[in-house]
């Protein structure tokens, strides 16, 4: 059970809005939020109906890797931004790269770029599968409930759903879903449950029918399995898993893997073997989950309004989880080799905002400024520019009340997590983010594959603006880039059997890194991340990177504008206000990683140990 | 540099493997293998500290074979540098991993060990790793938030009092009196949460460059103050398992070790069991033989990188990192960084970012002082370490071992 203070109190929300101080409202403060990368609070205020009215979200850690990469080569950054975080592995070092390499004027040769698609796709693949399974679908699948199916008809549920989705089932047979259910039986009936103890089986919010819930169990399982296979696409071209270290400043490492037919033979035996299971058993289960959760993801009165929070932008439409409804992907995996900036994308760039469907706006990277107001750092008064960020921790703590609990203190500074702002909005990142832009900007690949996914589910367009729709895209996504990246390991064989083995562009360090700046604006799993670096003598001057968590999980803006995470949650019922089920299905949904958000810091060295800190949250 | 110091690293980065045995002798190893079967008869006749089903089971709904646990098992011995009569004991350990219950706390960390955990290959055993060992608290894999994970832990803490290890991961930031990391609905700083996690744990298992010495947030200017757990925690016994991120046949072969002993294994001077850390990789790279006749890869993607060449000008560490990388590679074998052709960046060591993490040779790179301040050559910061690792620990004996092993495997497919 979430901790509730059951008095009736004065809690004031940041950004102007107040909950009122009224009885019957709780709060709730769920920390630590697990199944995710990082630590990340949430705190929300329900109303007598179980109504959350309020939320904050608030991430409890901060290590200033910014602060160490300045002073360094450039060229060494890449490896250590990598370690802002282990999930998304291999994104922030790409990331880096690429913005050192737009600051050098290099251009990559074809290999490196296909080599990079291919390790970017194999993380997008592991990390999305072990997302929805291993760190999400507890939300939905109630494993205790798993025990009470009858696997005969879970077999013939497995078939329904295979078939919606125009596949066989991954595993298909009675036999198959009784062993697996026994392995839980007596799993469940021996006491402790280990990982999966003290979860909240059996809250009325858990929808699926005990052989649905058997059929996510025995995915969930095998799920590790093929997860681990993922992780040796990733580890072929990128040397290991996680944290590849192939990337270099000007291409990749890895020529005698390419030179190999056998190496490039393996990937695509794993890259089958993975795909295989995306659709016989990921797309099925969002399939499954999708129509059963499609009430809530449809009911437009659990969604969050924007005239309730002054400054926001969110209209009332979308479902349950829906949130601010402005989206934005800076785009990714480059199909050509004209240059970073010039090559057509996978993923288009673009902004929907405000839940328009009708158009969309072309990103402008002047318009990224992060704020303040409500992060533990002290601003210089207005958002500023990533090149140019300056900014100062100053943690003011967390409130420590009779209770014994610490509260937010959310009209203040209540995160290590800044506020980006996209010309001074708040907006979405991540897979939904991705798909919708594409969708609407026309893009022929994702449109297929989005249409056919709401054609099969019958399901309108709609029900992606939902948590259900949030965790459906990134399976849409998914099997998107299981396709594509068959087309990729051919386009790599058949370059290295051309006789072309380049892959690196040579530069004249000493020239290029004068003096110069970049800035690599691409696409993570969890959606878009930018890395800004300034470069003077041949070492870092500046850095900066503006992660996908630190725009889905960053706290109010300068005018209250509401946080996606934040707004998110507001207007969901909760079943049982002891137990947070629907809070973190939703904050799952989003597939937080905190310790990526709070990366920033750019001070000076040891200035940190002066902090300001609140007597009474010294304890 | 000086002719002396010259001569040294020359001396240093030529060395043939040393062959010192780790062969203690027969009347060691008898008494070794009557202690072990004592301690695993004895964890037979305990009631199952948890609900897991019977190991053999697993394996076989796994669709492993009896004969591939086998062959896992005398491989693990192996690494674990043991004499193959120890074979049967590690296999039944391993049927015994249930016993042990582990807590796994999360500080100032990336979650990348974590990742690793989960692409843990043991024998093809991912899910025993979840299923077997007792993962009482894991934040990044466990289905309860908030006070029902506090809960959860806190129960296991009392319910294994004395019995369980705790395995830590990320570093522990203690500047601003620890608040740049804090956890649960009281705020409790991470380190406090250590503090509190440990009391009650019968060892330590520091796991990652983070954990053990800090890692990445120690990295110059260390903006959090952050140190490892054995700068932390006191009178309790500390297993530390670096690299960026730990190898997870690593965090296996100290579950399995502490299982089958009761002890946790015998550790060089950084605390490191020497199982895992007494190789030198640059003793068993496979480009070594290029080293010794001095064919280099000059630059990325040239005719050196088509052809294997070493990488010790493109800045591989190899000779100054002491881990098994080269012996059981990552993910499966599939590869590692120096297979992939990029050379080793050292993170086992101590300070690895400072020191080692860069794409030059030692000799001529001007790198940032751990300490921050001027700039110096790499003659000026401790070849010491190299000395204090132990260069030399009975790598031979147990590699080829291996080596044997993996050749008789041949035979048998
Ligand atoms: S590649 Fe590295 S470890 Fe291998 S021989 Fe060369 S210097 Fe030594
Ligand atoms: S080879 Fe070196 S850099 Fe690579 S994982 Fe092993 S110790 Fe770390």
């Amino acid at each position: 059970m979430p901790e509730i203070n059951e008095q009736a109190e004065a809690q004031t929300s940041g950004g102007g809005t107040t909950t009122a101080a009224t009885g019957g409202k709780k709060h709730i403060i769920v920390d630590p939020i697990t199944r995710i990368e990082g630590h990340l609070r949430i705190e929300a205020v329900i109303d007598e109906n179980n109504k959350i009215v309020d939320a904050w979200s608030s991430s409890t850690m901060f290590r200033g890797i910014e602060t160490i990469l300045k002073g360094r080569d450039p060229r060494d950054c890449g490896l250590m931004a990598m370690r802002i975080c282990g999930v998304c592995t291999g994104t922030h070092y790409q990331r880096s790269i690429e913005a050192v390499e737009d600051a050098f004027g290099i251009t990559i040769p074809k290999n490196a770029r296909i080599v990079r698609n291919l390790i970017q796709g194999s993380l997008y693949l592991h990390d999305h599968l072990v997302h929805f399974y291993h760190l999400h679908a507890l939300d939905f699948v109630d494993v205790v409930a798993a025990t009470k199916a009858d696997p005969a008809k879970t077999a013939e549920e497995a078939a329904k759903w295979a078939h919606v989705a125009g596949v066989e089932p991954y595993i298909g047979s009675a036999g198959d879903f009784k062993m697996i259910q026994d392995r839980i039986v007596k799993f469940v009936k021996e006491g402790r449950l280990g990982i999966f103890g003290n979860g909240y089986w059996g809250n009325p919010h858990y929808k699926l029918t005990p052989e649905q819930n058997l059929i996510g169990v025995a995915h969930y399982l095998k799920a590790l399995d093929i997860q681990r296979e993922m992780s040796k696409m990733h580890a072929i071209f990128g040397g290991k898993s996680p944290h590849p270290q192939s990337i270099v400043v000007g291409g990749v490492t890895c020529v005698q893997d390419i030179k190999n037919p056998a190496r490039i033979a393996l990937f695509k035996e794993l890259l089958t073997l993975s795909r295989d299971f995306v659709k016989r058993a990921y797309l099925p289960d969002i399939y499954m989950a999708g129509t059963m959760y499609a009430d809530e993801a449809t009911d437009g009165s659990a969604t969050f309004h924007a005239s309730d929070h002054k400054g926001a932008m969110g209209k009332a439409v979308g479902g349950t989880g829906g949130g601010i409804l402005s989206y934005m992907s800076y785009g990714d995996f480059r199909l050509d080799d004209t240059g970073f900036y010039n090559s057509e994308l996978l993923f288009p760039s673009g902004l929907v905002l405000d839940g328009d469907i009708s158009k969309v706006h072309e990103v402008d990277p002047n318009k990224i400024t992060e704020d303040v107001t409500h992060s533990w750092y002290k601003g210089s008064g207005a958002p500023e520019h990533p090149y140019d960020g300056t900014t100062i921790p100053e943690y003011t703590g967390l409130e420590k009340k009779e209770d014994g609990y610490a509260y937010l203190k959310t009209d203040e500074k209540y995160s290590w997590i800044k506020s980006p702002l996209y010309d001074g909005k708040k907006v979405e990142v991540g897979p939904l983010a991705r798909m919708v832009v594409g969708y609407v900007k026309g893009d022929k690949r994702i449109k297929k594959y989005v249409d056919n996914f709401l054609t099969r589910a019958n399901l309108p367009i709609t029900v992606l603006f939902s948590t259900v729709g949030r965790t459906a895209a990134r399976a849409i996504e998914t099997e998107l880039m299981s396709d594509v990246m068959l087309e990729w390991v051919d386009e790599l064989a058949a370059n290295a059997a051309s006789g072309d083995l380049s892959t690196w562009t040579e530069f004249d360090f000493d020239t290029v890194a004068a003096d110069t700046k970049g800035m690599g604006l691409a696409e993570a799993p969890r959606g878009s991340l930018g890395h800004w670096v300034k470069i003077k003598d041949g070492k870092v001057t500046n850095y900066q990177a503006v992660v996908p968590s630190t725009w889905n999980a960053g706290p109010r803006g300068p005018n209250g504008e509401v946080g996606a995470y934040e707004a998110a949650v507001i207007g969901t019922v909760v079943a049982d206000p002891q137990q947070p089920l629907e809070i973190i299905r939703t904050v799952h949904s989003f597939d937080p990683c905190i310790a990526c958000a709070v990366h920033v810091v750019d001070t000076k060295g040891k200035e940190l140990a002066t902090y300001k800190v609140d007597p009474t949250c010294a304890f | 540099m000086g002719m002396d110091k010259q001569e040294s690293v020359k001396k240093l980065f030529t060395a043939q493997s040393a062959k010192v045995d780790t062969n203690r002798g027969d009347a060691y190893y008898e008494a070794l293998y009557a202690k072990c079967q004592e301690r695993l008869d004895a964890l037979k006749k305990l009631t199952p500290l948890n609900n897991r089903r019977d190991f053999m089971t697993t394996i076989e709904d796994e669709g492993l074979e009896r004969r591939d646990f086998l062959k896992w098992a005398s491989a693990t011995t192996a690494m674990l540098m043991l004499p193959a009569s120890f074979t049967p004991l590690v296999a039944e350990a391993a049927t015994l991993m249930n016993r042990v219950p582990v807590i796994w706390i999360e500080l100032s960390d990336c979650a990348g060990n974590s990742e690793a955990l989960l692409r843990s290959d043991g024998p093809k055993i991912d899910e025993i790793i979840l299923d077997i060992i007792s993962l009482e608290f894991h934040e990044t894999l466990q289905a309860a938030s908030g006070h029902q994970a506090e809960k959860q832990m806190e129960e296991a803490m009392e319910h294994f009092k004395g019995k369980y290890l705790l395995f830590v991961e990320g570093a522990v930031p203690l500047g601003m009196d620890g608040q740049f990391g804090t956890i649960g609905a009281k705020g409790e700083t991470f380190v406090d949460h250590l503090h509190r996690a440990a009391e009650g744990a019968a060892a330590v298992v520091a796991v990652g460059s983070c954990a053990t010495y800090g890692g990445i947030p120690a990295a110059a200017p260390n903006p959090t103050d952050a140190v490892g757990v054995m700068d932390v925690v006191k009178g309790k016994p500390i297993i530390n398992i670096p690299a960026c991120p730990a190898n997870p046949s690593n965090m296996v072969g100290v579950i399995l070790h502490f299982v089958l002993t009761g002890s946790i294994p015998e550790l060089d001077s950084l605390l490191r069991p020497k199982f895992a850390f007494g190789y030198r990789i640059h003793d068993n790279c496979e480009r070594r033989a290029h080293f010794d006749a001095g064919e280099y890869v000059e630059e990325w993607g040239d005719e050196g990188a088509k052809n294997n060449f070493c990488l010790y000008k493109m800045g591989c560490k190899g000779p100054m990192t002491f881990n098994n990388c080269s012996i059981i590679r990552y993910n499966e074998g599939v590869n590692w960084p120096i297979g992939v052709g990029r050379g080793c960046i050292g993170c086992s060591e101590p300070d690895f970012w400072d020191k080692y993490a860069y794409e030059r040779p030692m000799a001529n790179a001007n790198i940032k002082a751990p300490t921050g301040g001027v700039e110096k050559t790499v003659d000026q910061f401790g070849l010491g370490l190299l000395t204090a690792a132990g260069i030399g620990i009975g790598i031979h004996a147990a590699a080829s071992a291996i080596a044997g092993k993996k050749e008789h495997e041949k035979e048998e497919a």
